[in-house]
């Protein structure tokens, strides 16, 4: 007697296909990067995609796990391309792969594997990186740096010196270094519209780059693999602390909008927060989730000694989500009005 | 130094006016303990366990007199169940588990001595001196005390048969595995 | 049709497949050789067999009655004759047997005397009586007896009658058939049931892909009682599920803590209703029922089935293709495996589908779960699925409970959208029958400590009276000699040092127990005398007559009893000296424990 079990209709979903939606919408915020700063985070996203299932083989055959099933299934090449979008595009090949494996190996499989790390992966990869190699987490190219394809490739593979030119700054630190040197002399406004690397509206580049993600995460929403609630409550979380600060300290604080577009706001919003294995599943504890997040990330990249905080303020998030779930259960069917 | 000692004592002194005040003012009548560990046992008043019946052997868990690992009718499942009250640990059984019987008497041997209805810790044995006797089965706990007794070993211990009441939904087998 | 619909949470929509097998107007399975007629039919009680084999009976005529309030009777579908009672493998995922009786059809088809009732000169708990006598259960797949859902609550006046004609399951199109084909009877049944229950409104709830049934149930409403709503409901599974029908076209929602009349509100399957009208308007018990047969068939179709029939032969009708795997009962939503199709047609049975993997393809491999939360967004009823599924897996039944797990309908909606295919519903029936399965067992346990409790206090009180008696008579002839304790007694159940004694002596053989050490003493040296001597002359009376295996098989045993006696004997008189008059109950436990 076979163990079949109904239902016997299944729909046409599966892991795989959520994971492929996901590196889906990230390509658009990468096109930006590519144009932004050259082909080097192609090469990145390489190098991670390969340490991650090496790292993910490795660790399924010592867990005596199923290869195929879970290598194809898409999510360590979500983790991967997550870690090389969230570090620097020219650090060191080993840079990435050390983040990568640390992602894998330690916040994915030591924890169970898919379904079961209560951190986000890259994020914590990306904490562990900037703790134990600030330098290096915090080259970013410099603003119009224009290095060949051959450069970029040689500076990643360790080959070409690290060029001067290269231990740039994003506008966040930017920003930071300025209201550091400047000591309450400085002018925010005066500074984001006078100085080309804050662009725009939130940092040349790299405020295209974030609406390439959110055109992505916009997407994953229309396409419902994520809700809307979690990117909604951090895009909110973080503009209200930055929009009241701001209000209250024009002079001292940037605008919502400068925050939003610039460090990992929007990657975090859309693909962070959004990761629903280390966040919160109910409907009210992912506007907790997302809010909280939000709000940590600006206070630590306005007054913590971090360029950005969206990577530890997911984690801290994280912490709290079995606690969030508890008390955020939804009253079921027939049970919204107990008599 | 002098002032440091007497702040100590004070604090000695009142603290342990409060415990024994609180012992006295929230003192617990009986042995609460006793009752959620007999709530754990299977009442099967087998006697397994070396004490007469399950209320006995619970109060011999509280007073820390007996392992919790002695019901073989509980199981493995009540010996978890009792570790987890008890914050002791997980002890494997004394005895072999055996899956839940029932007693059967075979009705063509019964010469009705009675000795196997004196012997059922839970009347579920019906007849009377020279009639023929029978097992009400929901009844009975399979404590297998009247085995022994029954000068004509009429009485078998059978498992339960599954049937359509008792039959329960299989834990689903996890395909991970087979999928490698 | 103006009515204001509500919505439900969740659900799912799944490719419906029904219009193949409603081409064909709904047929007549021919009688089979042998009919299996199961007695337990429904939920609640079994029913008791009124027929024995080599009975013969007529069609129509009652073969089991309804043992309970929430038991439903059983009748013989034709007229032939009862080849047994017997166990015979059920229409159940167990594929375990069941009680069943066995007819062989004479072909004559005879009718038992038919009584049709008016409905409205009886009482309305003779109305309840007589449907649950015509065996009418819920047709829609859950068979719960029908009468006991028609007794309004007491505190809430019935405001709304709802009429089931949703049909969600794919591929089911019994109840679509039956409402385009038999609409006039539906609608005649409803004005019973309204009746009963005094409800203020009638509701016919369709899913809107049924329009021809939607027309001929309008027309019949029309005609027969302009005040019912025929209402069209959008089609989504499970908007089928009465809980969800309910929510749909009254905006009420029952919990699973509540039943729907203290809502002011009940819900009936249309099939249901049709089998009470035939039963009260025609006196013809629920003798058949309109299956489904599609699926991976040449002849998708719906027939009208005697109860009873193997399925094996109703399968036939629709020629399975030769590729066909299995064959499920039910939707493919909520139906089982057949096990076996020997298996009879029963009144849950609304639907036989063929499968095949190309139509009901294995399921992909099991992967963890990784809280999409999608089965939260399908759950019909809000529930937090993958919570479940995490505390079901661990076997953590308690915590199940308190997500509530209760409420699951088992709709697989959980299942069909869940990315990781995980068998959810499967784990949720599991934990549920874990749970079932341990508050039995929980009962039974507390039912045997309170006998345990009697039995001791009992014990304890008879051997004070006891011990009182003797007292009185040890000293009343403390000259003369040692009196044995008398006979007529009945047996003490602390009778220790009868424990290894032959039968007939025992109910003699009291144990005594006195406030004297001496007298007792004595006393039970004189009993262990007294029947040794019995054991050895009188033979127990019901040897008398058995064969000589048997004397011997009962030699063979009292001699291995004789072997292990002594210790017995000597562990046992030994902890009834040692027991005082007030410690009841110990010797029986103790002395077993010596063996």
């Amino acid at each position: 007697m076979s163990w079949s079990t109904p239902p016997y209709l299944l729909a046409d979903v599966s892991v795989r296909r959520v994971m492929l939606q996901v590196l889906v919408a990230l390509l658009p915020g990468i096109a930006a990067y590519v144009w932004l700063i050259g082909p080097a985070i192609i090469l990145q996203l390489l190098i991670a995609t390969l340490a991650a299932l090496l790292g993910e083989a490795l660790m399924l055959r010592l867990r005596r796990r199923p290869l195929l099933l879970f290598l194809t299934d898409g999510s360590a090449i979500v983790t991967a391309w997550l870690v090389a979008l969230a570090f620097p595009p020219l650090s060191p090949w080993w840079l990435t792969v050390v983040g990568v494996l640390f992602a894998i190996v330690v916040a994915k499989h030591l924890y169970g594997g898919l379904g079961q790390n209560p951190f986000n992966p890259a994020m914590i990869a990306f904490a562990a990186c900037i703790v134990s190699f600030p330098a290096l987490m915090s080259q970013w190219p410099a603003l119009g740096l224009r290095l060949s394809l051959a450069e970029q490739f040689g500076i990643i593979a360790g080959l070409a010196p690290r060029v001067d030119a290269m231990s740039g700054a994003t506008p966040l630190d930017a920003l930071k270094t300025a209201l550091k040197l400047g000591d309450g002399a400085v002018d925010v406004p005066t500074l984001l519209a006078t100085q080309e690397v804050f662009g725009n509206f939130a940092g040349r580049g790299w405020e295209w780059v974030s609406t390439g993600y959110l055109l992505g995460g916009l997407w994953l929403w229309q396409r419902k693999v994520i809700t809307w609630q979690a990117p909604a409550a951090f895009v909110g979380g973080l503009s209200l602390l930055a929009g009241i600060l701001w209000a209250w300290n024009p002079q001292q604080f940037a605008n919502p909008l400068f925050h939003l577009f610039s460090g990992g706001s929007l990657l975090g919003a859309f693909f962070i927060v959004t990761d629903p294995v280390s966040g919160s599943t109910t409907f009210r504890g992912k506007l907790i989730f997302g809010f909280l997040a939000g709000a940590i990330a600006y206070v630590i990249r306005v007054f913590g000694g971090y360029p950005d905080g969206v990577a530890f303020a997911v984690l801290l998030m994280n912490l709290c989500v079995p606690l969030i779930d508890m008390y955020t259960q939804a009253p079921i069917f027939g049970m919204k009005n107990p008599k | 130094m002098i002032s440091a000692l007497a702040i100590m004592a004070l604090g000695a002194v009142v603290l342990g006016a409060a415990l024994g005040y609180a012992s006295i003012r929230f003192r617990v009548e009986g042995d609460p303990l006793v009752e959620k560990i007999e709530a754990i046992l299977p009442q099967t008043q087998c006697g397994q366990c070396g004490y007469p019946g399950c209320k006995p052997y619970a109060a011999a868990i509280s007073a820390g007199e007996a392992d919790i690992n002695l019901c073989p009718p509980g199981g493995m499942d009540g010996v978890r169940k009792l570790a987890d009250l008890l914050g002791r640990e997980v002890k494997p059984l004394e005895a072999e588990e055996k899956p839940k019987q029932i007693a059967i008497i075979d009705e063509q041997t019964c010469i009705g001595c009675t000795l196997c209805i004196q012997a059922c810790p839970v009347d579920a044995i019906v007849g009377a001196a020279k009639q023929m006797h029978t097992i009400i089965e929901p009844l009975c706990t399979g404590c297998e005390l009247c085995v022994k007794p029954c000068p004509v070993e009429c009485i078998s211990m059978q498992p339960i048969a599954e049937n359509i009441d008792n039959w329960k939904w299989k834990y689903p087998v996890f395909e991970i595995k087979r999928a490698a | 049709m103006l009515a204001k619909l509500f919505r439900f949470k969740g659900g799912v929509k799944p490719q419906t497949n029904k219009a193949i097998s409603v081409h064909e107007p709904i047929g007549r399975a021919p009688l089979p050789a042998r009919l299996f007629v199961p007695l337990h039919q429904s939920i609640g009680g079994a029913p008791n067999p009124l027929v024995q084999a080599g009975d013969s009976v007529l069609k129509g005529q009652l073969i089991g009655a309804a043992d309970a309030w929430v038991s439903a009777a059983v009748h013989a579908p034709t007229s032939g004759r009862v080849l047994a009672v017997e166990e015979h493998v059920a229409a159940h995922p167990s594929g375990l047997p069941t009680l069943c009786v066995v007819i062989e059809p004479d072909g004559r088809d005879e009718w038992i005397e038919r009584r049709p009732v008016d409905h409205h000169s009886l009482p309305p708990e003779r109305v309840r009586e007589l449907l649950r006598d015509a065996g009418v259960v819920g047709l829609g797949g859950a068979a719960f007896p029908s009468h006991a859902k028609l007794t309004p609550a007491r505190a809430v006046a019935m405001e709304h009658l709802v009429i089931n004609g949703a049909e969600c399951e794919p591929f089911m199109t019994c109840d679509d058939m039956l409402m385009r084909e038999r609409a006039d009877e539906i609608v005649r049944g409803i004005a019973i049931f309204r009746e009963l229950l005094s409800a203020r409104e009638v509701l016919i709830g369709i899913e809107d892909n049924k329009q021809e049934a939607i027309a001929a149930m309008q027309e019949a409403v029309l005609r027969l009682a302009p005040d019912y709503r025929v209402v069209a409901v959008p089609t989504r599974y499970p908007a089928g599920g009465a809980k969800q029908l309910i929510r749909v076209l009254t905006g009420k929602e029952v919990p699973a803590s509540r039943r729907s009349t203290e809502l002011g509100v009940q819900c009936f399957n249309v099939a249901t209703v049709y089998t009470a009208y035939r039963a009260l308007a025609c006196g013809e018990p629920v003798l058949s029922r309109i299956v489904t047969l599609t699926g991976n068939v040449e002849r998708p179709r719906n027939w009208e089935v005697w109860l009873g029939t193997p399925m094996r032969e109703v399968v036939a009708l629709a020629r399975p293709r030769a590729d066909s795997s299995s064959f499920l009962m039910g939707g493919p939503m909520m139906g089982f495996e057949i096990p076996d199709l020997d298996a009879p047609v029963v009144k849950a049975t609304n639907c036989i589908i063929a499968a095949s993997p190309a139509l009901f393809p294995p399921p992909p491999p099991e992967m963890p779960c990784i809280r999409c939360g999608a089965c939260a967004e399908a759950c019909p009823h809000e529930l937090q699925p993958f919570e479940l599924y995490w505390f079901a897996r661990a076997r953590n039944f308690g915590k199940t409970q308190e997500y509530y797990i209760f409420d699951c309908i088992e709709c697989g909606c959980c299942s069909y959208v869940c990315p990781s295919h995980i068998p959810l519903v499967q784990y949720f029936r599991f934990a549920k029958s874990e749970i079932w399965a341990r508050e039995r067992e929980k009962q039974a346990a507390d039912a045997a400590k309170e006998r345990f409790e009697l039995r001791n206090a009992r014990a304890e009180r008879e051997q004070a009276e006891k011990a009182e008696r003797l007292a009185r008579a040890a000293s009343a002839k403390a000259s003369e000699k040692r009196a044995p304790p008398d006979p007529g007694n009945k047996p003490a159940p602390e009778s220790a040092p009868a424990v290894d004694q032959p039968p007939a002596a025992a109910g003699e053989v009291a144990m005594t127990a006195g406030d004297a050490e001496a007298i007792r003493k004595a006393a039970i040296a004189a009993a262990i005398e007294r029947a040794r001597s019995q054991r050895e002359s009188a033979q127990p009376r019901n040897t008398d007559r058995l064969s000589a295996g048997q004397q011997r098989e009962i030699a063979a045993v009292e001699a291995r009893r004789a072997a292990r006696s002594t210790a017995a004997t000597a562990a046992a008189s030994g902890t009834a000296a040692a027991t005082d008059s007030g410690g009841a109950a110990v010797p029986p436990a103790g002395s077993r424990r010596d063996d």
